[in-house]
């Protein structure tokens, strides 16, 4: 039985993380750079909650809320974006650049795809049974190596789900302006069955998800997966050039945290709420207090 | 002896019969063909599960290996052409290269990437290169070139058990020429020398390395050749894959008829930079010509003598480079071998070195 407490949870405390984030970028508390995750969390919350222990999670530069959903913890994701020796990769990969256990995320668009379908391979190869999960946005339609990768997890047969999340918007450039034809075709294309949904309903993403994960575990086939959903946020900082008034709309109709809030009594919610507030800032006290990653001879001789 | 294609070959085989998680990923290196250069040939009749024949894909190739490495698999890929690497790049450069130290020693890459370089069979342009100059300062990236002075294939063997991403460059007059790896050939005595690099972590779980590890000795070592019985030598030359082979015929040219005497240092790994040998050798010579079949600017030959400036001094009394023009690599024979660095070049450049 799903757990619509536990699912509220989930989904506020990847909004709050990003709003903290944004909130504490101007004041320097974090070095580099973000992509945050804000009006998306059903999609990570909503797929990965299918996930089995030795799965894997394969994810891009908006990797903040698939890593919280992955189970990543609150501080390290912190201390990552502040450069402290205390975070996820003791601050060399900053904010696009994560691996804990079986999740990892790298910054080059579509340069991750054939890396979690080789991932696949080689636990078909090894019988683990663990399956692939990996997130590509619009954008990365326009990287030639998403073919190329395509093609051959459909030849190969890998065990993986492509999981599409369609902002509308790369960067700051609309979809219309940047993919042409049709998105699931070029699934189709290569004979890889498709699903599409346009929500921000963390139960819609949760149910149509579960069935596509149960058949690549039984099939042995690669699944994609669209999901048409909202970007609340700028694409980094303060990059946005849409206007107030779309993002307002979109706040009103489309907010995965308001359509969950609904199914809750009022003093869950509020509970909830109190308690993942506390959390986030503890957990960002906390690393505003570890220590910044400092410079000691071995980190040369760590390369070849 | 046994040609350096037959011990690449062999090579491959003993490591899939003995680990199951070597698998090989190329285009056309299914038997019957058996790969455009037969280095494969007999190995996916004999591992049909692991020999995978790819479609026209070099970035996705590499991708899908980088994946599979860090899934505990150590796959071998071939690219067709050497030219085909830039198509590569990314995976190498931002992928593969970068994983084991931005994830702070959590991961490694256990991957090999093998293909054929340079000229000399009139290929043209885009398949008689010799790139591997643009990965030699990548961090994170070994770059090696075996020779027939020892066995490629036992280099090969150890690039794939090695924890980190290796780029095995195999120049493609190599192929045939048979191994000379036995301490004296004629007139010539060949040493072979340990070189020591940076230290690798080869384990990742060790988050917290020592930070005092010692330099390790390389498993790529590098070759000393000298005139048995000759006076001191008064040149160093060094050079590696095929230009090596063309630089053993020149010293020795350069000995019989004209009585001058060098020290060929022949290297097997070009990254990380392993210098010991060139510059023991040069520190007694006092010259250096760096012979290489890649374009001239920015190439490796200059990296060498900016190393060998550096640690040198005074004792480096002259230096100089020979490579390729630097242009596109012409098809028609006479073109293509004026611009390739040959044996007279070298023979002509190291006799007014010494002058």
């Amino acid at each position: 039985m799903v757990d619509q407490k536990s699912l509220y949870r989930s989904l506020y405390l990847i909004r709050r993380f990003e709003e903290t984030v944004l909130e504490n970028f101007s004041k320097g508390v974090f070095y580099g750079t973000t992509h945050t995750y804000l009006g998306q969390e059903a999609n990570a919350v909503g797929v990965l909650y299918h996930l089995q222990s030795e799965d894997i999670v394969v994810s891009n530069h908006r990797c903040h809320g698939h890593y919280l959903a992955y189970g990543g913890e609150l501080r390290s994701l912190f201390a990552e974006l502040m450069g402290k020796v205390t975070g996820v990769c003791a601050g060399r990969g900053g904010s696009q650049h994560l691996h804990w256990r079986n999740f990892y995320s790298n910054g080059i668009l579509g340069g991750t795809l054939p890396m979690a379908t080789g991932m696949a391979l080689a636990e078909k190869h090894k019988a683990s049974h663990a399956v692939v999960i990996t997130f590509l946005g619009d954008g990365t339609l326009g990287e030639g190596i998403v073919y190329e990768t395509l093609n051959m997890a459909a030849l190969w047969r890998a065990p993986i789900l492509y999981v599409l999340e369609n902002n509308h918007i790369a960067q700051t450039t609309p979809v219309h302006l940047s993919v042409a034809g049709d998105i699931a075709y070029r699934f189709r294309a290569f004979g890889i069955p498709v699903y599409e949904i346009d929500t921000s309903d963390v139960l819609s993403v949760l149910s149509i998800s579960g069935g596509l994960l149960d058949d690549i575990r039984i099939e042995n086939v690669p699944q994609a997966l669209i999901l048409h959903t909202c970007r609340f946020g700028p694409h980094s900082k303060g990059d946005d050039t849409r206007s107030d008034l779309v993002i307002q709309q979109m706040r009103l109709e489309r907010d995965p945290i308001q359509i969950q809030a609904a199914r809750l009594e009022d003093k869950d919610r509020a509970k909830i709420e109190r308690e993942v507030d506390r959390e986030i800032q503890q957990a960002f006290l906390q690393a505003i207090d570890d220590p910044l990653a400092s410079w000691d001879p071995s980190i040369s001789s760590q390369v070849l | 002896m046994p040609t350096v294609i037959e011990s690449l070959n062999r090579a491959l085989e003993h490591t899939l019969a003995h680990d199951t998680r070597i698998i090989l990923i190329g285009e056309d290196i299914l038997d019957p063909y058996g790969g455009a250069f037969k280095v494969t040939r007999g190995l996916s009749t004999a591992f049909p599960d692991r020999v995978l024949t790819t479609p026209v894909s070099e970035a996705g190739i590499v991708g899908i290996a980088i994946g599979m490495a860090l899934r505990g698999l150590r796959p071998v890929v071939e690219i067709m052409f050497g030219d085909f690497l830039t198509l590569a790049a990314d995976q190498l450069i931002n992928h593969a290269a970068k994983f084991r130290w931005m994830y702070n020693n959590q991961v490694s890459v256990p991957l090999v990437v093998r293909t054929p370089m340079g000229g000399r069979r009139g290929y043209g342009p885009t398949h008689s290169q010799t790139l591997e100059k643009l990965f030699l300062g990548v961090p994170g990236l070994r770059v090696l070139a075996p020779c027939a002075f020892s066995d490629p294939g036992d280099l090969l063997e150890h690039a794939i058990l090695d924890d980190d991403p290796v780029i095995f460059i195999e120049n493609k007059l190599l192929y045939y020429l048979s191994l000379q790896d036995d301490a004296i050939q004629g007139d010539l005595v060949i040493s072979p020398i340990k070189e020591t690099s940076l230290p690798v972590l080869p384990t990742p779980n060790h988050i917290t390395p020592s930070p005092n590890s010692l330099p390790m000795i390389s498993y790529a070592p590098s070759f000393s050749i000298t005139i048995r019985d000759a006076p001191p030598p008064v040149l160093t030359i060094t050079a590696y894959g095929y230009m090596a082979e063309l630089s053993r015929q020149a010293i020795l040219q350069l000995a019989y008829d004209h009585e001058i005497f060098v020290e060929l240092v022949v290297q097997t790994q070009l990254a990380p930079f392993e210098l010991e040998a060139i510059l023991s050798s040069t520190t007694r010579t006092g010259r250096l010509l760096t012979v290489e079949e890649g374009t001239l600017n920015l190439g490796w030959g200059t990296e060498v003598i900016a190393h060998s400036a550096e640690h040198l001094g005074n004792h480096l009394q002259v230096a100089h480079r020979l490579a390729a023009y630097n242009l596109p690599i012409p098809a028609s024979q006479p073109l293509e071998a004026t611009m390739l660095p040959d044996v007279d070049l070298i023979v002509e450049t190291a006799r007014k070195m010494v002058l």
